[in-house]
């Protein structure tokens, strides 16, 4: 609060001043800008096109109207696709959030041993996700692997494996996020808390996960489009299989661009998802309440 | 209070945006990246070759190493670069980069429907009358593995590597202890099967996670049933093919094999590609595998002893009641090289095509546990790693009246793909004969 003030004050001393000691400047957002533009908004208005088009890699794109997007509703496989992703959507969410959000406010604290064990939670994030698919792919081997059971040979095993293996690999990422939001809470609500009496599962539902609120959504979001776009996993590990039990819509779209080289459909499957990537996002985003940036510390 | 919420509408729009924005990165960077790696079609000076990057690559590059010294690729003036494109990623591979800058010169292939969309869109040189000029490309080739490539009646391929009938293959070691002799009936197969599974011994290794090694079985028991005519229609494009009483009966042959555990109860999940299936056969826990012929090769580079003294071999038997010859064949005649048309430099190109056809290439090939599909094979099959392994494959295909080219490479990338998940879905159980065979005929 007292930053603010402070800012608001120079803001009257004169507008020359503000202007070097103020927002910065929009030039410092041109690399992001253009980094942007090129490999996501570029890319984006291009699939857009590709959509309206039948393309098979070679040649030109040829103009066919909504016909890819009569295909994609017409087609018996989304139906279930769409469910698969929400649900691998959902059961990633469930499962990382859960965890992360312990282990990031474990290591929020200042036990002994701490910043070892964070260290080492945080290596699969380091890793390819290539290389962890291939090597839980190895794992799960149903002859050779070390369990030696048909993980991936069922519906429930080959996604239980999906999301866990995801999991695996983007816990350390949100538990870092977590731990730099509960790091952020105030020493002195506990303090209160505890001359209040409250114990430790008390402190933490009443004052931990509140003043994590904005740090779950921003987690939420993060886990909920990354799991829209999760692909390689399921690549490697299931092909979409057994049948088609595991053929989330990341695969389907790859399946139909670089398996079927229909590039105009898988395009319509790819369009589809970044609109429901940022209609989600926009929806988890008003819901919580995270938009109007209310602090989480008001009356502090 | 009215301005502050415009400014965070927009930041929301921005994070909303740039979140969702990752989930075209993907295929838009597959779109826009086209242009990385290889020289491709560009001076002239350096010709490049893509081919599927397996065990018998070897073959190849000494191929190129030999070419690239010689007198016509100093005459034509280049050389030519060897790219190994690794196996499962070859088709979207090849597909990428024919549609950028950067496309090679001279690619592996399947021919027929796996070249026909290059051929559609004007990307092949048509090889019909540079092999009718040239003596050493007319006689170099068994006449009936080179047009088994064609699209229309003209030759887009040279026959690059050997032929590859699709086998079954038998644990001798196996075979030998259970007292067993490998089948020539489909009642005899299932008689074993059952004697097998007694002994807790798998009976066929299958890599049911990549697909097309399902594939095969249909193909065989679709040609046995109802001979090569049934498939030929559906490849003609007539998808009321699938409709044939073989087909059906095929599949439902298929059903009973799977629900008789005669697959292992995992083999939805073990791949082929990735060395599970082999693994599983050499090592005894499956007594059989129905495979192309490259499995001497597979396992000969990854279990040698078994590969030299246990590995045996035996034509696909015959289905009681089918009207198809015994002696039919399904599998790959061969892999093609076809040319860019947008080479800089056709004549290397094509000088390194008739090195395909020389003594010394056939010879690696052979070396390499290969049959080659060159009109001087035979002769040299007599110093082939496994002698009676080469002269098996080569009498099976020589004498066979119908050799069918695999479904999936016939059909083309669209409809083979589309192919697959259905028989995917066959063989994990997820669909009946009757739901595989009318998903089939909705196929376009």
């Amino acid at each position: 609060m007292t930053s603010t003030v402070q800012k608001t004050s120079t803001v009257e001393q004169g507008s020359r001043k503000a202007s070097r000691v103020g927002r910065p400047h929009a030039v410092w957002a041109l690399p992001a800008v253009l980094f942007f533009t090129f490999f996501a908004v570029v890319p984006m208005g291009l699939a857009l096109y590709l959509s309206f088009t039948s393309w098979d890699g070679l040649g030109d794109p040829r103009p066919v109207g909504l016909d890819n997007w009569k295909k994609l509703l017409d087609d018996p496989r989304l139906t279930q696709s769409l469910t698969l992703t929400v649900v691998l959507t959902v059961a990633s969410w469930a499962f990382q959030t859960v965890v992360a959000l312990l282990l990031g406010v474990w290591a929020a604290g200042r036990q002994r041993n701490r910043a070892v064990l964070s260290a080492i939670f945080f290596v699969p994030f380091l890793l390819s996700s290539t290389a962890i698919a291939i090597l839980f792919y190895a794992l799960l081997d149903p002859n050779f692997g070390i369990i030696q059971a048909d993980t991936l040979g069922s519906q429930s095993g080959a996604f239980l494996a999906i999301v866990f293996v995801g999991g695996w690999q983007f816990m350390p990422f949100h538990t870092l996020i977590y731990q730099g939001g509960a790091r952020q809470i105030p020493e002195v609500l506990y303090q209160a808390a505890a001359i209040d009496g409250a114990g430790r599962y008390r402190q933490f539902f009443s004052i931990t996960l509140p003043q994590l609120r904005h740090t779950i959504t921003t987690s939420t979001v993060l886990i909920v489009v990354g799991s829209l776009t999760y692909f390689e996993t399921v690549l490697i590990l299931t092909k979409g299989g057994p049948g088609t039990d595991t053929a989330i819509l990341p695969y389907l779209m790859y399946e139909a661009g670089f398996k079927q080289y229909d590039f105009g459909y898988a395009s319509a499957i790819a369009t589809s998802l970044v609109i429901a990537a940022t209609g989600l996002s926009l929806v988890l985003v008003r819901l919580s309440g995270f938009g109007s940036m209310r602090s989480t510390r008001e009356g502090m | 209070m009215e301005s502050n919420r415009g400014r965070t509408f927009s930041r929301r729009w921005f994070l909303g945006a740039g979140t969702a924005s990752l989930a075209t990165a993907g295929l838009g960077a597959g779109l826009t990246g086209c242009g990385s790696g290889g020289s491709g079609a560009g001076d002239g000076k350096t010709v490049t070759a893509f081919v599927y990057g397996d065990d018998a690559v070897k073959v190849q590059q000494a191929a190129v190493d030999r070419y690239n010294k010689s007198a016509a690729a100093k005459k034509a003036g280049g050389t030519i670069r060897l790219q190994k494109v690794p196996g499962s990623d070859y088709s979207p591979k090849l597909r990428t980069a024919m549609g950028s800058p950067s496309a090679p010169d001279v690619f592996f292939n399947w021919g027929g429907g796996s070249i026909r969309t290059y051929e559609e869109a004007g990307k092949l040189v048509d090889l019909t009358d540079i092999i009718a000029d040239d003596p050493v490309l007319k006689s170099g080739f068994l006449p009936s593995v080179l047009s088994a490539g064609d699209l229309k009646g003209r030759h887009y391929g040279i026959p690059m590597r050997g032929m590859q009938p699709v086998i079954l293959f038998y644990n001798k070691s196996v075979f030998a202890e259970h007292k067993l002799q490998p089948p020539t009936t489909w009642d005899q197969l299932l008689d074993i099967n059952a004697k097998l599974k007694k002994a807790k011994i798998t009976p066929f290794a299958l890599g049911g996670s990549d697909l097309w090694p399902n594939l095969m079985w249909l193909e065989y028991l679709v040609d046995r049933l109802g001979g090569p005519e049934v498939f030929k229609r559906i490849q003609d494009g007539d998808s009321e093919g699938w409709g044939d009483p073989a087909v059906l009966r095929a599949a439902e042959l298929v059903k009973q094999l799977v629900d008789d555990g005669a697959f292992g109860s995992k083999f939805t999940s073990v791949s082929y590609v990735n060395g599970g299936a082999p693994a599983v056969f050499a090592k005894g826990k499956a007594a059989m595998h129905l495979m192309g012929s490259w499995e001497y090769s597979t396992q000969l580079g990854k279990f040698p002893d078994f590969a030299k003294s246990n590995l045996g071999w035996a034509a696909f038997p015959t289905v009681e009641g089918g009207t198809g010859d015994v002696r039919n064949v399904v599998g790959n005649p061969t892999n093609y090289w076809s040319i860019n048309a947008r080479t800089k430099n056709k004549d290397l190109a094509v000088g390194f095509l008739k090195e395909c056809a020389s003594e010394a290439y056939a010879k690696d090939l052979v070396a390499n546990g290969d049959v080659p599909t060159t009109s001087n094979a035979k002769k040299l099959l007599a110093s082939a790693p496994n002698p009676e392994y080469a002269t098996f494959q080569y009498d099976l295909v020589e004498k066979a009246p119908a050799f069918t080219l695999s479904w999936d490479q016939a059909l083309g990338d669209a409809l083979g793909t589309k192919m697959h998940t259905e028989i995917g879905k066959l063989f994990a159980g997820k669909s009946s004969p009757s739901e595989f065979v009318t998903a089939c005929k909705g196929l376009k």
